[in-house]
């Protein structure tokens, strides 16, 4: 037990825990927003992988890791084009699109990255790490959370902003609306269709950005399928957390840390299969649906298209 | 619902779907040009590779049996309104429990004693993965997407636990189950590689899509999945509908990884995961859970499975440029669906 | 008075029918202007043109003097036309304050000290009272449409269009309407007032346009309606909704008599005799039912019900109606308290169980929970009986006979539709409501509870919908009709029990003096 106290155990439990849980939360982040609208993204994990793709490519053309960032997140948007112009503005099922959008984002990242690599797959230089001020000398945490890439530190602004967004904006208030009462929406004079397609494109960006982040940041290196369920992961952290950002954040940490938690182990030299680790956000997650699980607060209108003067 | 049965009906249908078939080939075909392949060539060599060479044909009739058990579960579920997404976990934990019975089995058992009572554990394995997300559903009206997911994903390392730490055969390197000896094996259909599991998925769609359209049992389900609150007003009793719905499909699925287990491998190897319960979706969906349509597509994906392997080798597109083709298929579907929709609905004749 | 918006030779068409033809219509300002109109008089799709949710195919629409083209809603909002529709369109889970500040620029921070002004602003003008930060989920229907004229007038619309606002409200309800509209009018706005009740149309409008299959049948001009007494405004009426020529022109009024009848307020059936010496068909003692989120429970309900007899259930919404109905049919479990049909406990039986002995219910949520929208016909009208013989054996289905008892239901009943295999989703509501009367009021039927029979249907099918309930009484079955439409009851009930707070607050006989007990027991003033 003495090697799980060991400070090069628990700072890099916590630094991995940032570095997993980051795409988780921005991907969470941005499923929520749809979700809010109404719109049930189940490509999540497919706009991840596009955004991861294009912001790796990008990274290891220019060498700029902010330029790769703005490039997954274009590659998220583009993946979250086909969702708006077929779910939200023809109507079709949001869950079949959605996984049509991830089998596709999967066969055509891994197509184009053959096409490009073949198999050779090249790693990017270490990204580059900003260390907050005073904090950063905090023994344990300030090398395990406040040394990381900018992007963090923005993420974590981003979810401030999105709370108040939410509850004093009116985005906000049409957001909610679109996901609870279409029809008062369209009868207050806000287009639905509009409200929606802005939230499905921030969606986009942000699960492009958490992908790019993934590739760029956190593996330093682009494969096929690299995601592997993070999409996944976001769209579950979107609909625990009832439409309050906090709770991706803190859903996030809390996948990230037991993602974390089983590389940290093998470097503190215990030899645990990695599955059980990784069981364990998720058995929690079940367990406490299981106690305490009543009505989940979904939005009325979750996953039906808005046509007007339709009931 | 309806057997809309006459010839132009069936006309309109094939049409509805051949269309979207041509469109996801064409469009990738461009895709596989603007990438410096031939398109034609690798049409060609796929479709020679996966139906017209005996062994290839072979091999894409043996790869349908667990496509087609999980696209019946799929019917079962989707038919009722259930978004039953979790069928990796259950197919997998089922895999493993067969897996590991099976040689047990066989020492004390008949042959086909123990590949009936590996398949009915099988299916209880997958029945049972899915009773906590259907009874949060039934009785909490938690959303069974996320439940599934998340079971889908401890069923996964579950499995992999399993095998690493309980059942792992000692005499192998990489951990994996004790293998069941070829011969052990579901029985192969006169004399060829494809066994017997192929005759049971079939038959199984075939009951499925009965049951759905013609029984009491299968009216149901699809009064609860196009209405619940209808259903309540029937007089059915919802809970125990959901949770049948819940078990039936979750139980076939199991049934396919028993299967894929007793016919082709023997064995579960630690991180295997073949992933097909997100990728039968696509094929129920086209199919619009027609039992029938789904032994076509079922058909049509295996081949491409199998030809798109060979190909990855041989042509140099990897096969994973199926995943495209299914993807495009599904969304040239949608479009086609919603152009006719909106045809009719403008009253063009 | 100066014209504010107006219609001139308006056409819309839909695949198949012809909404509005060549429709010219002038609204004014401070005056209300009545549009009356059976279903598919072309009421709806008029209001839809002038709230931009449609355009229409010919015609022009003219506001201020020059002709506009209405794109959206937001477009008509523009034009200083506010629309209130017939269902309620807030957001439940925001509060009063939010809905109304709903449409404001997305990228500003909510401003809500002005919002908060206008509300008041607005309330004053209304005369209500509502708290802005009430959640509107905790709203009554009457204080929802409140708030729906508020967002309507927000930015000093100049036009108000009222879709049947009255439908959902309680008479208190429309006693507030009436003199909110009146405060607007003489504030000079533009008020039309959509309806199908002409005692409303008397008590609010100035003007009154008749509309008929997508015509206007007939004007009456301020002046004209002051000058007449109310039998002749309804005799005048009654004719132009129904193209019968003035004067007996046109051939004589066939069919159309029960209309003229009910609207002229004489009664149809008189109460029936009922020998109350016999056993009671249905006896319920003391049930309650457990509380839920939305529905008021019931609590300690008892009465009787004999063959024949038309029991009617009056009260104001959601005062334990649908808990009683949905008790009755099996639908909601009994906390406590004893159900016994004949000689049978039927307290703790289902659905199924009580249909088979004879109880039959015709919900109020004719799509949402009565039918299948998107199975046929045919399978609707089984729907009840999923599972038994004859139509299905064994569990197996036999489709023949299910698609040949539908034919003959469809002929027997009267059911407009293209055939069996239609969805019922593309039936109007009148006929939708005929397939759930076939299937409910069967020859089977014992106890049948129907909730608001005639709730959203037009004159002619409320008719059909009350002949059938009187047909059925005359055959035995004893009904529930629960209603929150007072004459209705008193026209067809023998007895007409009250609803307050989820109990039943007395049961009173149908004589002259019935209408005053009820309106005093539906307050909670008094206790027979």
């Amino acid at each position: 037990m003495q090697a799980l106290l060991t400070e090069s155990f628990l700072v890099s439990l916590l630094f991995g825990a940032v570095t997993a849980g980051l795409p988780l939360l921005l991907a969470g982040l941005g499923e929520q927003i749809s979700e809010k609208a109404g719109v049930l993204n189940i490509g999540l994990e497919g706009m991840m992988l596009v955004g991861a793709y294009t912001g790796f490519v990008a990274t290891y053309h220019t060498g700029s890791f902010w330029l790769g960032f703005l490039a997954g997140g274009a590659g998220g948007m583009s993946a979250a084009l086909i969702v708006l112009l077929l779910c939200i503005r023809r109507g079709l099922n949001q869950i079949v699109i959605g996984i049509s959008i991830t089998l596709g984002a999967e066969g055509l990242t891994s197509l184009l990255h053959f096409v490009q690599f073949s198999r050779s797959y090249p790693r990017l230089a270490a990204a580059p790490v900003v260390v907050l001020p005073a904090l950063g000398d905090i023994p344990i945490l300030g090398k395990g959370l406040f040394s990381h890439s900018p992007l963090v530190y923005l993420t974590v602004i981003l979810v401030a902003t999105l709370t108040w967004v939410f509850r004093s904006t009116y985005f906000g208030l049409s957001l909610e609306a679109a996901g609870n009462t279409p029809a008062a929406l369209d009868a207050a004079g806000v287009d639905v269709v509009r409200t929606r397609s802005c939230a499905v494109m921030c969606t986009g960006f942000l699960a492009g950005l958490g992908g790019a982040y993934m590739a760029n940041v956190g593996a330093g290196i682009f494969v096929p399928f690299i995601t592997s369920g993070a999409g996944v992961i976001g769209i579950v952290l979107a609909m625990l957390a009832r439409g309050r950002p906090l709770m991706v954040m803190i859903g996030a940490a809390l996948f990230g840390a037991s993602l974390a938690m089983t590389t940290a182990l093998q470097v503190a030299g215990i030899d645990i299969p990695t599955d059980v680790v990784q069981m364990l956000p998720f058995a929690v997650v079940m367990a406490v649906l299981v106690l305490f699980g009543r009505h989940s607060m979904l939005p009325p209108a979750l996953g039906t298209p808005y046509v007007r003067g339709e009931r | 619902m309806t057997d809309g049965s006459t010839f132009a009906g069936f006309q309109a249908t094939l049409l509805r779907v051949l269309v979207p078939v041509a469109l996801a080939l064409i469009v990738g075909g461009l895709i596989l040009l603007v990438l410096g392949k031939d398109p034609v060539g690798y049409y060609g060599y796929v479709l020679e590779r996966s139906l017209l060479r005996w062994g290839g044909a072979q091999e894409t009739l043996t790869r349908m049996a667990p496509l087609l058990l999980i696209a019946a579960g799929l019917i079962v579920a989707f038919r009722a309104g259930i978004w039953n997404l979790g069928g990796d976990g259950q197919f997998l934990l089922a895999a493993v429990a067969s897996a590991a019975l099976a040689p047990v089995f066989i020492g004390i058992l008949p042959r086909g004693l123990t590949l009936v009572a590996c398949m009915l554990v099988g299916s209880l394995v997958g029945a049972l993965w899915s009773v906590i997300p259907a009874v949060l559903k039934a009785r909490y009206g938690v959303n069974e997407i996320i439940t599934t997911l998340m079971m889908s994903f401890l069923g996964t390392s579950l499995a992999n636990v399993l095998i690493k730490l309980v059942l792992r055969d000692p005499d192998t390197t990489v951990p994996q189950t004790r293998s069941l000896p070829v011969d052990d094996r579901l029985p192969r259909l006169f004399g060829t590689t494809i066994h017997g599991g192929l005759v049971l998925a079939v038959l199984t769609v075939i009951v499925v899509h009965l049951m759905m359209t013609r029984t009491a049992f299968g009216l149901k389900l699809q009064v609860l999945g196009a209405n619940r609150a209808a259903a309540v007003h029937a007089g059915f009793r919802v809970e125990r509908l959901i949770l049948a719905a819940f078990a039936l499909s979750a139980a076939l699925i199991g049934l396919a990884g028993a299967v894929e287990v007793l016919g082709v491998w023997g064995t579960v190897r630690a991180d295997w995961n073949p992933a097909l319960g997100l990728l039968v979706v696509p094929l129920v969906f086209l199919a619009r859970f027609n039992g029938f349509a789904v032994i076509g597509f079922t058909l049509f994906f295996s081949a491409l499975m199998v030809g798109g392997e060979s190909a990855a080798r041989r042509v140099g597109v990897p096969q994973h440029y199926v995943l495209v083709l299914v993807a495009l298929l599904l969304l040239f579907l949608g479009i086609v669906e919603y152009l006719d929709q909106s045809r009719r609905k403008s009253g063009t004749p | 008075m100066s014209i504010v918006a107006a219609l001139s030779k308006v056409t819309k068409r839909y695949p198949g029918t012809v909404a509005l033809d060549a429709v010219s219509l002038e609204f004014r300002a401070g005056e209300v202007h009545v549009l009356l109109g059976e279903n598919g008089a072309g009421k709806s799709t008029l209001v839809s043109l002038l709230a931009g949710m449609q355009q229409p195919d010919e015609g022009a629409i003219l506001v201020g003097g020059q002709t506009v083209r209405i794109d959206s809603p937001r477009r008509s909002m523009d034009l200083g036309i506010g629309a209130v529709f017939q269902r309620v369109l807030l957001v439940p889970s925001l509060t009063v304050i939010e809905n109304l500040m709903l449409g404001g620029s997305w990228l500003r921070r909510l401003a809500r000290e002005p919002a908060l002004r206008r509300f008041g602003e607005l309330a004053q003008l209304l005369g209500t009272h509502i708290d802005p930060d009430a959640p509107v989920s905790g709203l009554s229907l009457g204080e929802q449409q409140q708030v729906e004229i508020m967002r309507a007038l927000w930015r000093d619309e100049k036009l108000l269009l009222l879709d049947e606002p009255t439908s959902m409200l309680t008479s208190h309800g429309v006693a507030d309407l009436g003199r909110s509209m009146r405060r607007l009018r003489d504030q000079g706005v533009a008020l039309i007032l959509i309806t199908h009740k002409l005692l409303e149309a008397f008590e609010f409008g100035d003007r009154i346009s008749v509309l008929r299959l997508g015509c206007v049948a007939g004007e009456i001009a301020p002046q004209r309606l002051q000058a007449m007494s109310e039998a002749q405004r309804t005799e005048t009426i009654i004719r132009m909704m129904f193209g019968i020529g003035v004067g007996g022109e046109g051939g004589p009024a066939d069919g159309h008599e029960a209309e003229l009848a009910i609207l002229l307020g004489h009664k149809i059936h008189g109460p029936a005799i009922i020998d109350r010496a016999r056993p009671p068909v249905l006896s319920v003692r003391e049930a309650s039912t457990a509380a839920d989120y939305t529905e008021t429970p019931l609590h300690e309900v008892s009465f009787d019900l004999w063959p024949g007899e038309v029991l009617g259930i009056a009260g104001v919404d959601g005062n334990g109606q649908k808990h009683l109905a949905e008790m009755l049919a099996g639908q909601r479990g009994v906390r406590s308290g004893l159900l016994r049909l004949g000689d049978a406990d039927i307290t703790h039986g289902h659905v199924p169980e009580r249909r088979q002995r004879g109880v039959r219910y015709v919900t109020d949520d004719r799509l949402g929970e009565g039918t299948v929208g998107k199975f046929p016909v045919a399978t609707n009208l089984v729907l009840k009986e999923v599972g038994a013989s004859p139509w299905w054996r064994h569990g197996f289905t036999n489709w023949d006979l299910i698609h040949r008892h539908a034919r003959e239901q469809i002929k027997s009943n009267d059911i407009r539709t293209p055939s069996e295999l239609t969805p019922v989703n593309h039936l109007s509501g009148g006929n939708v409501q005929k397939v759930l009367l076939a299937r409910e009021l069967d020859a089977h039927a014992a106890v049948a509870i129907l909730n608001k029979p005639t709730y959203g249907l037009d004159l002619h099918n409320q008719r059909l919908a009350l002949d059938r309930i009187g047909a059925a009484a005359a055959r035995g079955v004893a009904l529930i009709v629960i209603s929150t439409d007072l004459d209705e009851l008193i026209e067809i009930s023998d007895r007409i029990g009250v609803m307050f707070q989820g109990r039943l607050a007395g049961i009173v006989d149908n004589d002259d003096r019935a209408a005053d007990i009820i309106r005093r027991l539906m307050t909670g003033a008094a206790t027979v």
